[in-house]
């Protein structure tokens, strides 16, 4: 039973999780097109010619629009473009790359907790594909593993300037992940646990009777600094050194068809992964403020009782709405803020972001030990 | 009487404005500030796009734009009437064309785009007639120096129509009928038809 749950949470989670990516194609087009006073891509129709399908049409009419077939539009273009392998680069690592890049994006997810409990025939199913004890380090060991994949890309394609991306790639990554390591250290010390469903449940309890315990009230500048490294570690702008599309390229210089959109759908599932576990670890996951198990518990007194399902499936939409607005936010970020130069890049990291970080966890230790 | 002096070396001297790289205060070297201040530009623009978009949606408020775009094969921005567009034959009350074949246009041409065969005018009180103008877009410069020396004003190149594109040199082609009503689209309705050219142009002579 616990078997057949685990896979159907797998699945739900595989296919939101994919087509969230696919949705953030249209979503970057367009948002930039609405910041930068444009309309965005609208062009890909789908319109039958035949007089009956009118009512069809009719509903195609606002997909059309709206330009949502442009996901499709370029996936198809993706699928059917020439796949070259440089002549004198490694096939097999040339393969391996993008496959590695996505494959690592993808397993994290099976540790974020996206809801409450479940009851099913009076046993309780956490909603969480994996429910692992060490969640935290699970989710980082397989996003620093996503950094192979960048690295294999640049050395396989036997260019230099994939090397060169590649390399840049890779000290940007392992420069950002001790930070965001160092960061989350300040999380695990306030909540004492490792499990996120654990924070998450924590992240519930309530300052003085008002204020939800949420990562972003007690580790402000953890959040912060979480924030600034999750960015360069998913490689997205202001960080996009290791691609900067518009000039430089970088590690995937050599590669085409659907490989080539594997790294881009990679890059979007670790931004989607970044807005999950900003929301799981500061914004209190599935939580609800004053929302316990039997319903609402306001801090005036007042209490509105919701059945226990309607509890459950308010945790799963409170997750997805907070992911979502942190994915739009984070887009938001890449149309506002200009690209580092690359040793601004390393001087952000290494002498401002991570002994910031130190000093968190070392406020935060001292903090702790105050109030306990 | 002398003539005004000319100073070489007033002449010569560039003129060099020094920009000085502004200082960052405090304020900005804390990049945060700077930060909030870039978000809450993208922010209201984002905002203030999405309102119109969605009420232009529902159908208010339709004269105020939500974007700066101009969908281009759709709608066009307004050109000025002295723009140089695609040329046109003038005619006469009765239809014919205005020219008379005189060559000028054809002989002042610097990209020698234009072809014209000339023929007798059956009316003795005009000399001559094209029997063929054609204009090739492929090689036209735009330079309107045809309409300019044109003694009939029988070419003008007033038509706003700026579309030049063809799959074919051929079909870049201009003949006297297309010349004499312009259309926006005229080679794409050509496509594929041979032989919708009147005339071939001639050969260069060896």
């Amino acid at each position: 039973m616990s078997f057949v749950i685990s896979s159907v949470l797998g699945v739900i989670m595989l296919v939101s999780v994919l087509s969230l990516a696919a949705f953030h194609t249209w979503l970057e087009r367009k948002q930039s097109a609405v910041i930068q006073d444009r309309i965005g891509a609208n062009r890909a129709w789908i319109v039958l010619p035949w007089k009956w399908a009118a009512p069809v049409n009719w509903i195609l009419g606002p997909i059309n629009r709206l330009g949502l077939f442009h996901t499709i539009a370029d996936a198809i273009k993706m699928f059917m473009k020439e796949d070259y392998i440089p002549p004198f680069g490694d096939r097999f690592l040339h393969t391996l790359a993008p496959t590695l890049s996505l494959t690592f994006a993808l397993v994290g997810f099976a540790a974020i907790p996206f809801g409450d409990m479940l009851m099913i025939q009076g046993r309780e199913y956490s909603l969480q594909v994996a429910p692992v004890n060490v969640a935290l380090l699970y989710i980082f060991a397989m996003m620093s593993m996503g950094v192979y994949g960048v690295v294999l890309a640049g050395f396989s394609s036997n260019s230099n300037y994939s090397f060169l991306g590649g390399m840049r790639a890779a000290s940007q990554m392992l420069a950002y992940e001790i930070t965001l390591g160092a960061t989350i250290v300040g999380i695990v010390l306030v909540y004492g646990s490792l499990d996120l469903q654990e924070v998450v449940r924590r992240q519930g309890q309530l300052i003085g009777g008002w204020i939800p315990m949420w990562g972003a009230v007690t580790q402000p500048l953890g959040l912060l600094l979480f924030m600034a490294a999750g960015f360069a570690e998913t490689k997205r702008a202001p960080f996009d050194l290791p691609e900067g599309e518009s000039e430089i390229v970088g590690y995937f210089t050599e590669y085409s068809s659907m490989k080539f959109g594997m790294f881009f759908f990679a890059d979007f599932i670790e931004t989607i992964m970044i807005a999950c576990l900003v929301t799981t670890l500061f914004f209190g996951g599935w939580q609800i403020p004053y929302l316990l198990r039997d319903g609402f518990h306001f801090p005036w007194g007042a209490v509105v009782h919701i059945p226990y399902l309607w509890v459950g499936i308010l945790g799963v939409l409170a997750f997805s709405a907070k992911m979502l607005f942190f994915c739009v936010f984070f887009m938001t970020v890449r149309w506002t803020f200009p690209r580092f130069r690359y040793d601004q890049l390393m001087d952000l990291g290494w002498k401002v972001i991570f002994p910031l970080a130190i000093l968190n966890i070392f406020v935060t230790a001292v903090v702790l030990l105050w109030w306990r | 009487m002398s003539a005004p002096e000319v100073n070489d070396n007033n002449l010569m001297r560039i003129k060099t404005k020094v920009v000085s790289q502004p200082k960052l205060n405090t304020w900005q070297m804390l990049y945060l500030p700077e930060l909030v201040r870039g978000f809450w530009i993208t922010s209201w623009h984002f905002t203030r796009n999405m309102f119109f978009h969605v009420l232009h949606a529902v159908g208010l408020c339709n004269d105020v734009s939500a974007a700066v775009t101009v969908s281009y094969p759709e709608e066009k921005r307004a050109t000025s009437p002295r723009l140089r567009t695609r040329h046109r034959l003038m005619q006469r009350p009765d239809g014919s064309t205005r020219c008379v074949a005189c060559m000028m246009c054809e002989t002042i041409c610097p990209a020698r785009c234009i072809y014209i065969v000339a023929e007798e005018h059956p009316d003795p009180n005009v000399e001559k007639r094209p029997a063929s103008f054609n204009i090739d877009l492929g090689k036209c410069v735009y330079c309107g120096y045809c309409a300019e020396v044109c003694p009939e004003d029988a070419i003008r190149m007033d038509t706003q129509i700026q579309e030049t594109s063809a799959y074919s040199r051929e079909e870049m082609m201009l003949d006297m009928k297309e010349l004499l009503d312009p259309r926006p689209d005229y080679s794409r309705k050509n496509l594929g038809k041979k032989g919708s050219v009147a005339m071939e142009p001639p050969k260069a002579a060896k």
